[in-house]
């Protein structure tokens, strides 16, 4: 049963699906932006605690499915650290990895970003797992504007 | 299940034999589209093979056949609703072209800042953004009468909501998110006592059911053809004679016409006077095909075997720990919505396709549905006639299974 879908749905996404990381209102947030896929209903609202560019603690709270949950949990935890320009290249990575060409894919790079790398072969599900790096895009451009994957 | 012949009715569908995933096809997303029958696939051949050329137009033998064609398919759709006449029988897109249709002719033409249009809670977005459209041109009011936790029309305050300033009640027959059938009896003849004219959107309701227009009284009756087994596209839009003779024009072009100057035009005559440009002939045909193999089959032989699939289907989903059917009552065509704890329905359905069953994830288009009962999502498995008791098994045995892999 459901061998076909072990790509998809690795042991780590079950994880952080049943126990997201990051997973609070940060009172003091410095930014804070609502993500939204009509599609689907997910919805996140991400903080970002920055110090000048650099990120120095993320959280989140919303409801979505196990691989939008799973993508914002793993990414608040992975940018916690990085400076803007850092996590910005990042997510050029993780964008090449679930939609790009197979030859731009470095998951070395990614880290353990790498776990959501089966979803390129579901295009209905990829904008699960973007849904959280757009939003995150869209903090570090200080956009107070909802953003939406449509 | 008795004498129904479903085992015959899947040989007739060339898609059911197609693998998924390379497990046998299990195709319970019908309330989103149906598939198509043999039949209506070859009218269509046929018709580009052999019939085709436009209508209403030349004097040649082809023109004359396909005009033949397309009229012999109105002429079935006004059986198959018993409309009184085949000038009430408008052929638009989809129900969604015919509520847009009826909004920008009959409701600017009768409705007027102010005045009210009746709906419920449990429409399809097709069914209340035109209406918000029309109300933002007019200053009308869309408002929209409530239902319960059962998924079922609170009737008594829709009654309450009809008023003197009410100019139209358009709900839907059968709901899509839910599978509620209307009380709509009930409600054409409080809405008749006021005089206020009705439409029934009957996109869900028209494959699962059989639909007399004289018998209800509606004013309109709309319905797409590619939940009926025919080709998407194409949609009928149904309405009193008297009405439609009183309503402007939707668009305006050739075969709407009866004569042209630079300086006035005279429209034809119904049903051409809704019907600019070249139609869509080969889907009005194969529309035809649907509505003969249906009628073969007989409506309310569907209509009794697919209660029997419903009732085994929530019997057996109500077996299930953790799972909530949404739209839960007696009054309901064959869609089982349902949620299960601390499982989105999105990752349902891409387990489930993995088994090689389609069913829908998503909000069905009625937003309002889903923020009333507190959910981003359902998932969705609405039956036809081709679906099987032993489909449903393996619907139930996926969820089960996919309940225990998220632990």
């Amino acid at each position: 049963m459901f061998d076909d879908l072990r790509d998809l749905y690795q042991e780590v996404i079950f994880d952080h699906n049943r126990n997201p990381r990051n997973f609070y209102v940060m009172e003091d947030a410095d930014r804070k932006v609502e993500g939204f896929n009509p599609l689907c209903g997910d919805r996140l609202t991400l903080f970002l605690k920055m110090d000048g560019d650099k990120i120095t603690d993320a959280s989140f709270q919303g409801s979505g499915c196990a691989i939008s949950t799973a993508s914002v949990s793993l990414m608040t935890d992975i940018v916690k650290g990085l400076t803007e320009a850092e996590a910005e290249a990042l997510f050029a990575k993780f964008h090449a990895m679930t939609t790009g060409k197979e030859e731009d894919i470095n998951l070395e790079a990614v880290g353990k970003l790498a776990v959501l790398a089966g979803v390129r072969e579901y295009p209905a599900r990829v904008k699960c797992a973007t849904l959280a790096w757009h939003t995150l895009d869209a903090a570090l451009k200080n956009e107070q504007e909802a953003i939406s994957t449509e | 299940m008795t004498d129904f012949p479903v085992e015959k009715i899947r040989a007739d569908f060339p898609i059911l034999q197609e693998k998924i995933r390379n497990k046998p096809l299990v195709y319970l997303d019908n309330a989103a589209s149906c598939q198509k029958p043999q039949q209506v696939i070859d009218s269509i051949v046929h018709c580009y093979s052999h019939e085709y050329a436009n209508v209403h137009r030349g004097v040649h033998t082809l023109s004359v056949r396909a005009t033949d064609r397309y009229e012999g398919a109105r002429e079935k759709v006004q059986h198959f609703i018993n409309a009184q006449s085949t000038k009430e029988i408008i052929f638009v897109r989809g129900a969604t072209e015919a509520i847009n249709l009826i909004a920008q002719t009959f409701g600017k033409a009768n409705i007027n800042a102010g005045d009210e249009i009746l709906i419920t809670a449990m429409e399809h977005h097709s069914n209340i953004v035109p209406w918000q459209m029309l109300c933002e041109q007019t200053g009308a009011v869309l408002k929209v009468a409530p239902i319960d936790l059962q998924g079922e029309l609170i009737y008594a305050e829709f009654e309450a909501l009809l008023s003197e300033k009410t100019k139209l009640v358009s709900v839907v027959h059968m709901s899509n998110a839910l599978g509620t059938v209307n009380p709509v009896e009930k409600i054409i003849a409080a809405a008749k006592a006021k005089n206020i004219p009705v439409l029934l959107d009957g996109a869900q309701a028209i494959p699962h059911m059989s639909v007399d227009v004289q018998a209800l009284d509606c004013d309109f009756y709309v319905f797409s053809g590619h939940k009926l087994y025919a080709p998407s596209g194409i949609g009928v839009l149904y309405g009193k004679q008297a009405l439609l003779e009183a309503m402007p024009p939707y668009q305006g072009g050739g075969d709407m016409i009866r004569k042209v100057t630079f300086e006035e035009t005279e429209y034809n005559s119904l049903p051409y006077k809704f019907e600019a440009g070249t139609p869509n002939i080969a889907d009005v045909i194969g529309l035809g095909a649907a509505i003969d193999y249906l009628t073969e089959i007989g409506m309310d032989n569907i209509a009794a075997y697919e209660a029997e699939l419903l009732a085994y289907a929530t019997a057996s989903a109500n077996k299930i720990q953790g799972l909530r059917i949404i739209g839960d009552n007696n009054h309901k065509g064959a869609i089982l919505s349902f949620v299960l704890d601390k499982i989105h329905p999105h990752d349902i359905g891409t387990m489930l396709d993995s088994l090689g069953i389609a069913i829908r994830a998503g909000h069905h288009c009625a937003m309002p549905v889903m923020d009333f009962f507190e959910v981003p999502a359902t998932a969705r498995a609405s039956f036809a006639m081709y679906n099987t008791k032993e489909e449903i098994d393996v619907l139930m045995a996926g969820i089960e299974d996919l309940i225990k892999i998220f632990g």
